[in-house]
């Protein structure tokens, strides 16, 4: 592998790990501070991907659709949470995993319904839909670069509020002591929702960005879940700065994981060998790391100030 | 489902009523079970299916072969433990006379044994492993598509022909995803640049396709059904690879991802048993009425779907709706005595189909819609490789 080739599959592990951030970051604050598991969480990344082609078609502009989109996913958003998880947050989370798990049927047969069984995309929006040559054989896409930034521009204003405002404080006191929190005075159950429409419409903008340049279909959020999950526990459940590094981390480790494997399990075993070995050891290198982590640090790598 | 067999059923009266066929409103009803995958992302394959074997059953007014149909649908869910419980149920509680089913290889493995092991005849539309092509074939067992090898064999010889000199191969990480890999292998003659074996339901190609660009080769052949090859095109479009390396593959750029992939995979290459352009009479008829009733234009999917509603078509009418006596049924599903979209249709002694296959390109027909197109035939009445192993 040359070095050029290894600093364009960097650039892709940071891509894929700025998507990974804007689903995580979500997922982190809502377990972290409510302690509810939510796995519905997956599901709203679709419903953003689906929101995007709706609006499209309707507006025929992406950015409009954009717009329009995350603020249908956050009025989605706050909708789940005072129609369906405002009665499980006292509920333990065997209810809670199974109340999610409906919706997550439930909405994916439902876009099934709506949209069909078949594959759906949406094109590039024409401002950003050139490449740009990063070597004589390869161009890079200049919307994958717009997606890093925007994902790192995304983490920088979470960690500013997270860290640095009125909202952001009660957020943080949530999610090491709810019961005090409470008993100061401060209205929780606002919090909450706050806390929830938030993470929605970060997974429904993933879903947005992701819409031109994956594939839209029912169970589409199911794969990022897991993947989101795994992200949250590397980093600390609860911590934004946490979510931010392990999903760079995982990002990073995933995409050379695979580009890599079979050139170094290569070293090892024959050719046929190493290409059966290759690709399996790739796909699970970042649960082996999830794996270490939870044996040498259960409290992930960055967690949330305060909690054990 | 309840509401499909409504539906039916109305329809059923309503020619009934027309005094059609008032006959074989007396022979025994035909009980025809259909277990495919309809949710998750590829229900839009099992769909294609559906509606084509309904298709074929309200051309001909609900009968096939002159018994009135019973027709139930089932979803395997795309899970091996689903496919076999509602294979179970059709063979046991609804005492199914004939089974069609699956789309994917692995749910065909899981409802093989419960429906042929009871002695009821099995028509797969889509799936073709090689386990059931061998020394392991059943009298009771019959495909309509092709065998899985097939597709990737030819697109070997396609490979050859358009003169591929190094070749790319891309596949997900699982059983059919290597099987393709083998066929190509298997026939194509030039330089194998690199075998990469990507996650199942992965949906971002930029590490794979940064690999590809600096391989040096001039073709990528790959597989990866549904979403997949949805993502993979459009990405591998982005990353300005249409000009200087020839994409070619099977069940990627079909009828079911083409409405999503629109212009991003105009003169892309696949292998192929048939396309909607096909020329010939009763095919052309066929895409039209399809389009008209669904809107949209049918795969390979639907055609195999409309083919076995047409072979069970024939075999019923030639036993005389008498489905008791399994000798004669088989005999009649052997001969095949049907028009097949795809011209001449014979079966095999495996009981799969001889068959031509075609160089397919994508392209957009005058209603814009996007489709794969004949370019020329690659092979002639092409038999899989597995057949000799078959003794019945």
């Amino acid at each position: 592998m040359s070095f050029t080739l290894l600093l364009i599959q960097c650039l892709n592990g940071l891509q894929y790990g700025t998507m990974l951030f804007l689903i995580a970051a979500g997922l982190t604050l809502v377990f972290g501070v409510m302690g509810f598991i939510n796995l519905a969480h997956g599901v709203l990344y679709m419903v953003g991907a689906y929101l995007a082609f709706a609006f499209l078609n309707l507006t025929g502009n992406f950015w409009i659709a954009a717009l329009l989109a995350m603020v249908a996913a956050l009025v989605f958003g706050l909708a789940l949470e005072h129609f369906v998880f405002r009665h499980l947050y006292t509920r333990n989370h065997l209810d809670q995993v199974l109340a999610t798990f409906g919706i997550i049927i439930f909405l994916n047969e439902l876009a099934k319904v709506l949209f069909g069984a078949a594959t759906l995309s949406i094109p590039v929006p024409a401002l950003l839909d050139g490449s740009i040559p990063l070597t004589p054989e390869l161009n890079y896409p200049v919307y994958r670069l717009a997606i890093i930034g925007v994902g790192l521009l995304v983490a920088a204003l979470l960690y500013g509020i997270v860290s640095h405002t009125r909202v952001g404080m009660l957020v943080r006191a949530g999610a090491t002591t709810p019961e005090m929190v409470n008993a100061l005075g401060v209205n929780i159950e606002r919090l909450f929702m706050i806390v929830f429409g938030v993470g929605a419409m970060l997974a429904g903008f993933a879903g947005v960005i992701a819409a031109p340049i994956f594939a839209i279909e029912p169970g589409m959020g199911d794969n990022i879940l897991i993947v989101a999950f795994v992200v949250i526990i590397i980093g600390g459940i609860g911590s934004i700065r946490g979510a931010f590094v392990a999903a760079l981390l995982v990002g990073l480790i995933d995409t050379l994981g695979r580009s890599l494997a079979t050139e170094m399990t290569g070293f090892v075993f024959s050719p046929s060998m190493s290409n059966q070995i290759g690709p399996a050891l790739a796909s699970m290198l970042i649960y082996i790391l999830m794996a270490a982590i939870l044996i040498f640090r259960p409290q992930g790598l960055l967690p949330a100030k305060g909690t054990a | 489902m309840k509401v499909k067999r409504n539906e039916l059923l109305v329809s059923l009266a309503a020619g009934l009523a027309m005094g059609a066929c008032a006959s074989a409103a007396q022979a025994e009803d035909l009980t025809v079970g259909i277990v495919v995958t309809l949710s998750g992302p590829p229900a839009a394959l099992g769909q294609q299916i559906v509606d084509g074997f309904n298709l074929a059953l309200e051309q001909k007014q609900g009968m096939l072969g002159g018994s009135k149909v019973n027709l139930v649908i089932q979803d395997d869910e795309l899970k091996p433990e689903v496919a076999r419980q509602k294979a179970e149920e059709l063979v046991q509680r609804d005492k199914a006379d004939i089974v069609v089913g699956t789309v994917f290889s692995n749910m065909l493995q899981a409802i093989f044994k419960p429906v042929v092991g009871s002695d009821t005849f099995l028509i797969s539309p889509n799936a073709g492993p090689s386990t059931f092509a061998g020394e392991n074939c059943s009298p009771y067992f019959f495909a309509t598509s092709y065998q899985n090898d097939q597709n990737a064999e030819v697109s070997g010889m396609i490979a050859n022909e358009e003169g591929f000199k190094n070749t790319f191969l891309m596949v997900p990480n699982y059983q059919a995803g290597r099987d393709n890999v083998a066929g190509f292998k298997k026939t194509f003659t030039g330089t194998v640049t690199d075998e990469v074996f990507t996650p199942l339901g992965h949906k971002d190609f930029s590490p794979e396709l940064a690999q590809l660009a600096t391989s040096g080769s001039d073709a990528l052949f790959t597989f990866m059904p549904g979403g997949m090859g949805v993502a993979l095109v459009k990405q591998f479009a982005a990353a300005g690879q249409k000009d200087k390396i020839k994409f070619l593959s099977v069940f990627t750029t079909d009828e079911t991802t083409l409405p999503a992939l629109k212009d991003d995979a105009i003169g892309f290459l696949a292998a192929g048993n048939w396309a909607p352009d096909f020329k010939n009479e009763a095919s052309e008829a066929f895409v039209t009425a399809f389009n008209e009733k669904y809107g949209y234009v049918p795969g390979g999917y639907a055609m195999q779907g409309y083919d076995t509603a047409m072979l069970i078509d024939s075999a019923v009418a030639k036993v005389g709706g008498d489905m008791s006596d399994k000798d004669a049924v088989r005999k009649a599903l052997e001969a095949a005595d049907f028009t097949s979209l795809r011209g001449d249709f014979k079966f095999n002694n495996n009981h799969y189909p001889v068959q031509s296959f075609y160089l397919l390109e994508i392209a957009k027909n005058d209603k814009d819609q996007y489709h794969t197109s004949i370019v020329r035939e690659v092979v002639k009445d092409y038999a899989d490789s597995f057949h000799q192993e078959c003794k019945m």
